[in-house]
């Protein structure tokens, strides 16, 4: 955290009492959102994270997004901390879009994402407790006539002098009555919840089928909409013709609207039948005829030319020309979609003077403002409930906000209460990728035989240009996330230069779990792996040479190898890959064990993954976050492509884009260091590392090295000079 | 009108026979668990028992389920050993896919009370999880299997 956002300097005040005598805690953090404060929006307001029932209950209020991660156990997990209320009474709520739930570090926007769900928040909450348990314990002293340092606040109690005890319930209404603590002090002493692997507060609805995801939404009367897209990028209606539609009993209307044709009916299956009866002519703009393999051509001509420089240490490209034998490759990764299971979605209930939007967003903020713009309504008259989210991985928080602006849209035609869903074609088709990337790097050796310089050219497109974002996070013509991992790679290389090309085109994309680490880690470490090979040294021992200077990266490399069996002997054609990378304040090191058989069939058998994600709030959710990468990651390193070809995109559901399953899973295992370092994030680190650890592994079992994703058998056995 | 069991329940539904039963289930009988992944039975969200097989309902016509006895997620009861071993492996993360694997365990577990993992690769590699919660699913599947006889009258 900043300097600005120290405790001394962050106020608390109170707000209200609720209804039923609860204690309603808010604090504000005036320095904590400079922006907010400076454009005159009601930066001051209260900020509410915590309710305490007459019955007991403790209500946290969270500010982010459950897609997953499980923030709603970690964050009131923070707070409870602090508070010393009794974990059982604890619920969540999710919390409604407003300047105090706005994100501690980004801006005036309520967001989840960047793995910073624990990282913004802790100081946040932990003072949201501390400051409530200083309040209950002064009700209490006030009402036994004692000193308040003489009570103490335990499992949601008081207790004073004599043993005399008052539950936070009974002391709720009293509390709520005092001044807010200025400066609450976090208490000393040992945890009792962080570092605990408590259970998730979210699981129970999670396994009965009660938790509400955006699909789910329903009230009575609602329409479902389903939308023709084009099928093309940049594609529009010219003209179509509904009666076919029209005629399948249940649709209702059929309407254009920015996204292409909506058809609507009384349920899905109707608007499905309905919207496959559409007659649509489709103008397609020539600029969106582009195909992956072309663009793959371009991409690579350009990976020869001078891009913009986003690292310059000494003179790589004078140390290269110079050298008497250089290493050349070009490493590449494809368009790829989030494929959350649960699709796109998005119910709107549009009104005169207001706005209902129920729908799993990261991005509310946004999303709000460009519903209020598309409706023709003022921000605040605009409300969004955030659901569950079946799986975001980046897309649910998207700077176009496509999923929400077609459903006003269509909401603003019917007038009427309605639900867009997209089929999983339609998901899968209609845009918001991880970029396409292609890399060039070139290196030389010293004569001890470590890296003397590194010359690397990025080739894709970036994610916020052309969007509200780019100010903020394009500087000098670089996107940070495009060189994100490569441009501030901790090897200590004398001679290093990084360059970006970000061409421009039809395509839409978008931040993809982890963003530009989920292609850098597999170029830098794939081709530091070349290098080890090519120096003839073991390459985890190549890769403590070159991390002597980061103690945090090293223990996470040598925990993975020692874990791993790392240098043991493995049955022929079997091979461990390591890699280790540093992203979102974490570091993580994975060692993958691979088999492959005779007819080139790659197994990932065993991943062995170490973190360090400094001070912890609950391990297992650490060690589900790491399985959950690392499944994320191979289905990205062994299936997963989009592709173009005349504009069109070339696969639409789960056949053509294939995820990892049970049958494809490897054993997991993962070890936390223990740290008390600041909190790093653990939604993305998982991600980057097994692409690479997996190529890695692939080339010590067969002698293979790919150097594109996804691995297939092809380019296996091309590698293998058989292909 | 088609007319079947519903966890236990008769229900008289008055649809085209051709609409899959997961839309029925969802959007005429309020039983939103059961969820919608691809609609071409290929992640398993969808997943319920259908005479105790487990069927995608998202391709599965309501009218072939005339007459039948359906269970949805929300007819396993909360005690149910697979349910106890979701919440003690700690499965869930988005949660999304969790009704259609919980359904596939249940199938998978009626047959087999003591499944090998060659048998979870077999029963449960229909159902995608793209959170990568399939370890977790695996150690859940083990130990309901091991701490539960599913033999007799508890069947759901």
């Amino acid at each position: 955290m900043s300097e600005g956002t120290g405790i001394s300097r962050r106020q608390f005040m109170k707000t209200s009492a609720l209804a039923g005598g609860g204690l309603l805690l808010a604090c504000h953090i005036p320095f904590g959102n400079r922006d907010a404060a400076a454009s005159g929006e009601a930066s001051f307001a209260p900020n509410a994270f915590l309710r305490i029932g007459t019955d007991e209950s403790v209500t946290v209020i969270v500010n982010k997004s459950e897609m997953g991660q499980g923030v709603y156990t970690s964050l009131p997990m923070l707070l409870a901390e602090e508070l010393c209320c009794d974990w059982q009474k604890v619920r969540f709520q999710p919390s409604p879009v407003a300047p105090e739930y706005n994100h501690a570090q980004f801006g005036p926007i309520m967001v989840t994402g960047g793995s910073t769900s624990v990282r913004s928040e802790w100081e946040r909450l932990s003072l949201a407790g501390a400051a409530a348990r200083e309040m209950l314990v002064a009700a209490a002293a006030g009402r036994w006539k004692v000193d308040p340092a003489a009570c103490r606040a335990e499992n949601g109690i008081v207790i004073g002098p004599g043993g005399k005890q008052l539950s936070f319930g009974r002391l709720a209404a009293s509390a709520a009555k005092l001044p807010v603590p200025r400066e609450p002090r976090l208490k000393s002493g040992a945890r009792k919840l962080l570092g605990k692997p408590l259970h998730r507060l979210d699981s129970p609805a999670k396994i009965n089928g009660s938790a509400i995801f955006g699909i789910d939404v329903a009230v009575p009367g609602m329409l479902t909409a389903l939308i023709a897209r084009p099928p093309v990028f940049g594609g529009r209606v010219k003209s179509f013709d509904a009666s076919g539609a029209l005629a399948v009993p249940g649709v209702k209307q059929a309407l254009v609207v920015d996204a292409g044709v909506a058809v609507v009916a009384d349920g899905f299956w109707p608007a499905l039948k309905g919207r496959e009866k559409l007659q649509i002519v489709w103008e397609e703009p020539e600029e969106s005829r582009i195909s992956t393999s072309v663009m793959r051509r371009d991409y690579a001509r350009l990976a020869e030319t001078p891009g913009l420089t986003a690292r310059k240490q000494g003179d790589a490209p004078a140390v290269l020309s110079a050298a008497k034998k250089r290493l050349e490759a070009e490493y590449e990764v494809p368009y790829l979609a989030h494929a959350p299971m649960e699709p796109l979605n998005c119910f709107v209930d549009l009104k005169a003077d207001s706005c209902l939007i129920r729908t799993g967003s990261q991005f509310q903020t946004v999303d709000r403002n460009a519903a209020a713009r598309v409706a023709g309504l003022k921000p605040e008259q605009v409300t969004l409930e955030t659901t569950f989210l079946g799986g975001g991985f980046g897309r649910r928080a998207c700077t176009g906000s496509d999923f929400v602006i077609e459903a006003v849209q269509v909401a603003k035609a019917i007038r009427w209460p309605v639900k867009v869903i997209r089929t999983r074609e339609d998901d899968m088709r209609a845009g918001y990728y991880r970029p396409m990337w292609y890399d060039r790097v070139s290196a030389c050796l010293d004569n001890q035989g470590m890296p003397l310089a590194w010359h690397h050219c990025i080739v894709g497109q970036s994610i916020v240009s052309g969007t509200p974002f780019e100010s903020a996070m394009v500087k000098d013509g670089i996107d940070d996330t495009s060189v994100e991992g490569a441009a501030n790679t901790p090897y200590d290389i004398p001679n290093l230069q990084v360059e970006l090309h970000s061409p421009k085109n039809a395509v839409p994309v978008l931040w993809w779990r982890s963003v530009g680490h989920s292609h850098t880690a597999f170029v830098m470490e794939c081709f530091l792996d070349e290098l080890a090979h090519t120096a003839g040294i073991d390459p985890f021992q190549y890769r403590r040479r070159l991390l002597a200077k980061h103690p945090r990266i090293l223990k996470v490399l040598e925990t993975a190898a020692e874990r791993s069996g790392w240098g043991k002997p493995l049955p022929s054609g079997h091979g461990r890959g390591i890699a280790v990378h540093e992203s979102f304040g974490s570091f993580v090191a994975q060692v993958a064990e691979v088999s492959i058989d005779n007819k080139g069939h790659l197994k990932v058998l065993r991943v062995v993954c170490a973190i360090d994600c400094g001070r912890i709030v609950n391990p297992d959710t650490i060690k589900a976050q790491m399985e959950s990468g690392i499944t994320f990651g191979l289905s990205a390193a062994l299936f997963g492509a989009i592709t173009l070809n005349n504009g069109r995109v070339e696969q639409g559901n789960f056949h053509d884009y294939q995820l990892v399953r049970m049958q494809d899973m490897p054993r997991v295992e993962t070890h936390i260091i223990d740290s008390s370092e600041a909190p790093g994030g653990v939604g993305e680190p998982g991600v980057p590392p097994i692409a690479p650890a997996v190529a890695n592994a692939l080339f010590a079992a067969s002698g293979a090295r790919v150097r594109s994703l996804p691995i297939t058998a092809d380019k296996i056995s091309m590698a293998l000079g058989k292909g | 009108m088609v007319v079947f069991r519903v966890n236990g329940k008769e229900q008289r539904v008055d649809i085209s026979p051709d609409t899959p039963l997961l839309w029925v289930l969802r959007e005429k009988l309020g039983l939103a668990g059961s969820k919608f992944g691809c609609g071409e039975g290929l992640c398993g969200a969808c997943t319920v028992l259908v005479d105790g097989h487990p069927l995608r309902s998202c391709v599965t016509p309501v009218g072939e389920v005339r007459g039948k006895k359906v269970i949805t997620i929300e007819g396993i009861p909360e005690k149910h050993p697979v349910k106890k071993a979701w919440l003690a492996q700690e499965v869930s993360q988005c949660g999304y896919c969790q009704p259609g694997q919980i359904m596939s365990a249940v199938a998978l577990l009626r047959n087999k009370p003591k499944p090998t993992d060659a048998d979870i690769d077999s029963a449960m590699s229909g159902n995608l999880c793209r959170c990568g919660t399939y370890g977790r699913i695996r150690r859940a599947i083990h130990a309901a299997g091991a701490g539960t006889s599913m033999k007799g009258g508890k069947k759901p």
